[in-house]
């Protein structure tokens, strides 16, 4: 691959604390949100011209979520500065940027938060590591609150527990505050309030999409295997990413749920109103924003009059699903207002809300209602790279774990070669792909491509000792990005894949027409 | 930002596109593709050309899947998949061949 201007990382042999370099990715800056996208979203449109009502808006904004959030002022009470974290993020691993060990990148804010919200801090900053919020200061937030995924594996070996994905969230909601938003997140953020999908994708184009997709079927398999759009009544309404109607290797898994609807014989639909799963307003630690996106699948399933709630192959989906929906649009139990209510009527108590669509196939082939011919993947040996926000930040399943087991239950039910990678770069301890948390943006290459670097040490590891030629993920974001930076590491781009690929490739639909 | 081409300026985003779809035409095709490195054949236009057909109709670029099959069904079922595809585009069939067609950038997690 050409034209890079930076080294690609090289494989260590035994996986030490790399040695700093201080401003390694200092350069690092995603494109900044232009005024219009930032006034669709209601944001300031851009930096005020007089810092000092930066400044104040800034900190005011951060006084404000220290007030709404307990478990930030926590996070920003309880770091000792162990280091436990400092070696386990991807992007220090990949950049050695010291500012990327979570510690430091966490320090940016925290040191502002001694300034101006702690007694010591107000009167002997120096001696506290307390400092002014300045504009230099901003812009290193804006630089390194870029650099962090928001896949908290650090957070698994905090010895507080404090979760550093919620640290970023909130540098980044008060980033958008003052006017100095990222034009990828926010930008995606406007189209799925305008349009219904992350992707810009209207009605009529998803309706033509699945229309061929229709086709293709019937010809490749000889069944009607239907893609159904906005229809009344059906059993299940399934919400997935919207680059599974667009990109490759995502539109195969969507095959995938489509068979497994088929074969099982339970009606299902998609809404062309709410026809993304994702939700960026997590990327932005914005909970209105959040709900904003959240509430049209609530709408949409109200007026479909759905059964059941099934959510594709997405990471930070399942985790909004899993974690939030409750309580951003009553679907889940716990909400009390009069949709949720009337949603959790309608709603079929017998099944988790929301499912996962791993859940889904996972509970249908152990009633026996799937048969695969497993050989049909036996070109395939395979591995299973846990996406982080399904890893670290939700569950499937109702017992602990299951967000680890349940796939991989699948993928052994469908196919016969499977190996796991490395133990301590998978389940919980998983290392991020390098491309989420609003990451996945091609001004952001270099930092996709160095954080990619341990999860592709990993399955270096796995190729080389059983030439495994699939790697499996249940993330729209993790096939986008691998596809990107497999390439640099000297992998096929095509040894990323869905879940539900692997399954779509073994299931047998029927007797042959 | 702006491109300049046959002595007109175009105005373009940080990562090169247009800003406005109606300042497309051949020569600025031409001028991106150079930019992109990208020598553009018969066999590209036929990409562009269905891409903006694509979009004049359904305001947004084709899927993956919908690309590869109309070239097909056009230049042989042996260039109807994404690897030719790439190996037109270098960059990514989707992000890079939209630049060069002058339609807005495909967002999302692709």
């Amino acid at each position: 691959m050409a034209d890079l201007e930076f080294p690609i990382p090289k494989y260590r042999d035994y996986p030490e604390v790399p040695a700093i370099k201080a401003g390694a990715m200092a350069h690092s800056r995603p494109h900044v949100a232009s005024e219009k996208i930032q006034e669709a979203l209601g944001y300031q449109t851009k930096l005020a011209e007089d810092w000092q009502v930066t400044h104040d808006k800034a900190i005011g904004k951060f006084g404000e979520l220290l007030g709404k959030y307990r478990s930030l002022k926590v996070f920003m009470d309880s770091c000792v500065h162990c280091g436990a974290c400092t070696d386990k993020c991807h992007y220090f691993i990949g950049t050695n940027d010291p500012k990327n060990m979570p510690v430091a990148r966490q320090e940016l804010m925290r040191s502002v938060y001694r300034r101006y919200f702690t007694l010591a801090g107000k009167m002997f900053p120096s001696l506290v590591g307390a400092q002014d919020l300045t504009k230099e200061l901003l812009d290193e937030w804006y630089t390194y609150f870029w650099q962090c995924s928001e896949c908290r594996r650090c957070s698994v070996f905090c010895p507080y527990g404090i979760d550093t994905a919620e640290v970023t969230m909130a540098a980044r909601n008060i980033l958008d505050t003052v006017g100095y938003g990222q034009k990828y997140t926010n930008e995606i953020l406007g189209k799925v309030n305008k349009i219904g999908n992350n992707l810009g994708l209207p009605g009529p184009a998803l309706e033509n999409t699945l229309e061929g997709l229709e086709e293709d079927l019937k010809e490749d398999t000889g069944f009607d295997i239907k893609y159904p759009l906005d229809v009344q009544g059906a059993e299940v309404l399934l919400v997935t990413p919207s680059a599974d109607f667009f990109a490759e290797p995502h539109i195969e898994s969507l095959i995938g749920y489509g068979k497994v609807f088929h074969a099982a014989g339970i009606s299902w639909t998609l809404s062309s109103y709410a026809s993304e799963a994702g939700n960026f307003g997590m990327f932005d630690g914005d909970y209105e924003m959040m709900r904003k996106v959240a509430l049209r699948i609530r709408k949409a399933a109200l007026e479909l009059g759905v059964k059941r709630i099934v959510v594709g192959e997405c990471g930070h989906a399942w985790r909004i699903a899993y974690a939030f929906w409750n309580t951003l649009s009553g679907l889940g139990a716990g909400a009390n207002d009069p949709f949720a209510i009337e949603l959790q009527k309608q709603l079929d108590p017998r099944y988790k809300q929301p499912s996962h669509i791993c859940e889904f196939t996972w509970d249908l082939i152990q009633q026996g209602r799937l048969q695969f011919d497993k050989e049909a993947n036996d070109h395939r040996i395979i591995t299973f790279h846990d996406s982080c926000n399904v890893a670290r930040a939700s569950r499937m399943g109702d017992y602990p774990g299951g967000q680890f087991e349940i796939p991989r239950n699948i993928i052994k039910a469908v196919a016969n070669k499977y190996v796991e990678m490395a133990p301590d770069t998978i389940r919980e301890a998983t290392f991020c792909c390098g491309g989420g948390g609003g990451i996945l943006t091609d001004e952001l290459v270099e930092a996709r491509i160095k954080g990619a670097f341990p999860r592709m040490e990993a399955l270096q590891q796995v190729v080389d000792q059983h030439g495994v030629n699939f790697m499996a993920t249940i993330c729209a974001i993790c096939k986008a990005q691998f596809t990107k930076v497999l390439p640099y590491y000297g992998f096929n781009m095509r040894l990323v894949g869905g879940v539900h690929q692997l399954v779509s490739t073994a299931i047998r639909l029927g007797n042959e027409q | 930002m702006a491109i300049e081409v046959n002595g007109k300026s175009y105005e373009t985003d940080e990562e090169g596109y247009l800003v406005n779809l109606g300042d497309w035409n051949e020569d600025v095709a031409g001028f991106l593709a150079q930019q992109e490195g990208v020598n553009l054949t018969e066999n590209h236009w036929e990409v562009i050309n269905f891409l903006r057909d694509y979009y004049n109709e359904f305001q947004i670029a084709p899927a993956v899947r919908v690309l590869t099959k109309a070239i097909g069904k056009k230049l042989g079922a042996d260039k109807g998949n994404s690897q030719y595809l790439y190996e037109l585009f270098p960059y990514g069939p989707a992000k890079q061949a939209c630049k060069i067609a002058g339609l807005p950038k495909p967002t999302g997690c692709v």
